[in-house]
């Protein structure tokens, strides 16, 4: 008897360690990233968030350009992936019983499983030629491979709401336009902003598909079609190869500040999303 | 009067053809970008494959033909690294997470999981970077593995979770009642119930680490040559293709699409079975 209990205290304390292992590093990360750009931080202060210079050789480092870039082609991404995730979301839950459906889900949801570094190649040979590599490029790639969590997200959300409703419009004589908008977008419609969001999120942190693409320029320029660079990409060109402790520290800041926006982006979403879903229905 | 009835009944005929057209048209462009992107890695990448591909190691600028033989094995060396760090504390994390994981540290727990899902996996590279290249002063697969285990910990320990908390109280209950010590019901009826659904998203969650390249970029950096040593740099597929892709080399671009060819196959081999034998997978 006092055996089996020894080796159950074991296996409990095994499962705890592990258990208490995952914060442990989540707060690791933390304290690392900010130990390691304590020079970046010392040294620029809250001005590296405004400052667009980016000179390695005169020790002149900002982070604005690397926001703006994966602001805007973020933003893009969203501008063209919401309409299309979903429309094709309301076109699933909503509109089709076709024996299609079960198709154009999979086919969406496969999207999801492509890795990233081959949506770059497919982006600079396929987008290249089209939209150069550029803002806009990485853009409409990000869409893509964001499309999948938009479209799959609004989908669960929307087969969430309640049937009877629906039956209630239908049954008033509400054309399939308006029983959507009626009875399944209005209790549906803060899972299916949170869904955009999380896609907002995805496309931030995405990084080997945008670094192929944008195009690797550090400058702000108003025009799509002009090549931009972002948080992500900058990181992965040049963390690696930093020249000094300090270029260093500011690619670890860098990291830092990617961080800090897609936990705040992905927490907001979470927020909008995790009642609806977690339980399966909308109350 | 009865015109105006006429006229809103005709306005709602043509909202509703317009929402009708307009959710075909998203759900039709939806699908095109799969289908573009499949067929110019199998179109291109079918091209330049051969069987080089997988007996060659790479070939030096200039030089035609070559293969990315290093490259395969050592993906599959890295993931398999990362599965030995991950598998254990995701699956032991995850039946902490189900038994004894309701209180307030659970929720801790589960929030520290679910934040880290979201993490851009570069900052898992940083980490690893931080952690052991910088101290140890070199790229290493095992950095690499280290950064790959990050991946598939929040997937593995979310499926495990799940799963074991799907298989009836009943037979844990049954077990105890006839005296078998609680931590060998837990691994060897409650485990082994559950496995075919944890099986499932580990495989998920390596094919996933299998696809990912921004944590290996400065941890198992690259190589040129074999490497079979977890403390040396070592060629995986994923920046392997990214190098050629951004390389302003015909025949590296060429190595690019075959890559991508033989990547795309894995991950879309393992992911359409895993869909198969499970009616319900989840895409973080």
């Amino acid at each position: 008897m006092a055996k089996s209990n020894r080796g159950d205290a074991v296996f409990r304390g095994a499962t705890l360690a592990a258990a208490g292992s995952i914060p442990l590093l989540f707060l690791l990360i933390l304290l690392m990233l900010l130990y390691q750009s304590r020079l970046s931080l010392s040294a620029f202060g809250p001005g590296f968030f405004f400052n667009s210079a980016w000179d390695p050789v005169r020790n002149l480092y900002g982070a604005l350009p690397f926001i703006y870039g994966t602001l805007v082609s973020s933003l893009l991404a969203i501008v063209f992936a919401a309409p299309l995730g979903i429309g094709c979301a309301i076109y699933l839950a909503e509109v089709t019983n076709s024996r299609f459906k079960e198709w154009i889900a999979t086919m969406v949801d496969l999207l999801a499983a492509i890795p990233s570094v081959v949506f770059g190649l497919w982006g600079i040979f396929i987008l290249g030629p089209i939209f150069g590599l550029s803002l806009l490029n990485a853009g409409v790639l990000l869409a893509i491979m964001i499309l999948p969590t938009i479209t799959a997200i609004s989908r669960e959300v929307l087969q969430a709401v309640p049937s009877n409703l629906r039956e209630s419009a239908r049954a008033l004589g509400a054309t399939r336009w308006e029983t959507v908008k009626l009875a399944a977008l209005p209790p549906a419609a803060s899972g299916i902003i949170g869904s955009v969001v999380l896609g907002l999120g995805r496309a931030i942190g995405e990084t080997m598909a945008v670094t192929m693409v944008i195009g690797n320029r550090p400058q702000i320029s108003y025009s799509l079609l002009a090549p931009g660079y972002s948080l992500s990409a900058v990181l992965a060109n040049q963390f690696a190869e930093a020249s000094s402790d300090l270029n260093f520290s500011v690619m670890v800041e860098i990291g830092l500040i990617l961080l800090f926006i897609t936990v705040i982006v992905n927490g907001l979403a979470r927020l909008l999303v995790w009642k609806i879903v977690s339980n399966g229905r909308i109350q | 009067m009865e015109n105006s009835k006429q006229r809103s009944y005709s306005i709602r005929k043509f909202k509703e053809k317009t929402f009708l057209a307009l959710v075909y048209l998203a759900a039709l462009l939806a699908v095109i970008p799969l289908i573009s992107l499949l067929a110019f890695v199998v179109i291109k990448g079918a091209s330049a494959i051969n069987l080089d591909l997988f007996i060659h190691l790479p070939a030096p600028v200039g030089q035609p033909g070559g293969g990315m033989a290093n490259a395969i094995v050592g993906t599959l060396m890295i993931v398999a690294l990362g599965c030995l760090i991950s598998l254990p504390v995701g699956i032991l994390a995850g039946i902490w997470m189900a038994e004894w994981g309701k209180g307030k540290r659970g929720f801790f727990v589960r929030y520290a999981v679910d934040v880290m899902s979201g993490f851009p996996t570069i900052i898992f590279g940083i980490f690893a970077y931080l952690l052991f290249v910088l101290t140890m002063k070199r790229f290493s697969a095992f950095a690499g593995g280290f950064a790959l285990a990050l991946v598939m910990l929040p997937y593995i320990t979310r499926t495990t979770e799940e799963m074991i908390k799907m298989v009836p109280r009943t037979l844990k209950e049954s077990a105890l009642a006839l005296g078998v010590p609680e931590w060998k019901v837990m691994l060897l009826v409650i485990l082994r119930t559950a496995w075919s659904g944890i099986f499932t998203g580990i495989m998920l969650a390596v094919a996933r680490a299998a696809g990912e390249t921004a944590p290996l970029l400065f941890t198992a950096f690259t190589n040129s040559y074999w490497n079979f040593r977890v403390d040396q740099p070592t060629a995986s597929m994923t920046v392997q293709i990214y190098n050629y892709a951004i390389s302003p080399f015909d025949d590296w671009n060429r190595m690019a699409w075959a890559g991508s060819l033989v990547l795309v196959m894995i991950v879309l081999a393992v992911t359409l079975t895993v869909r198969k034998f499970s009616k319900r997978v989840t895409y973080g």
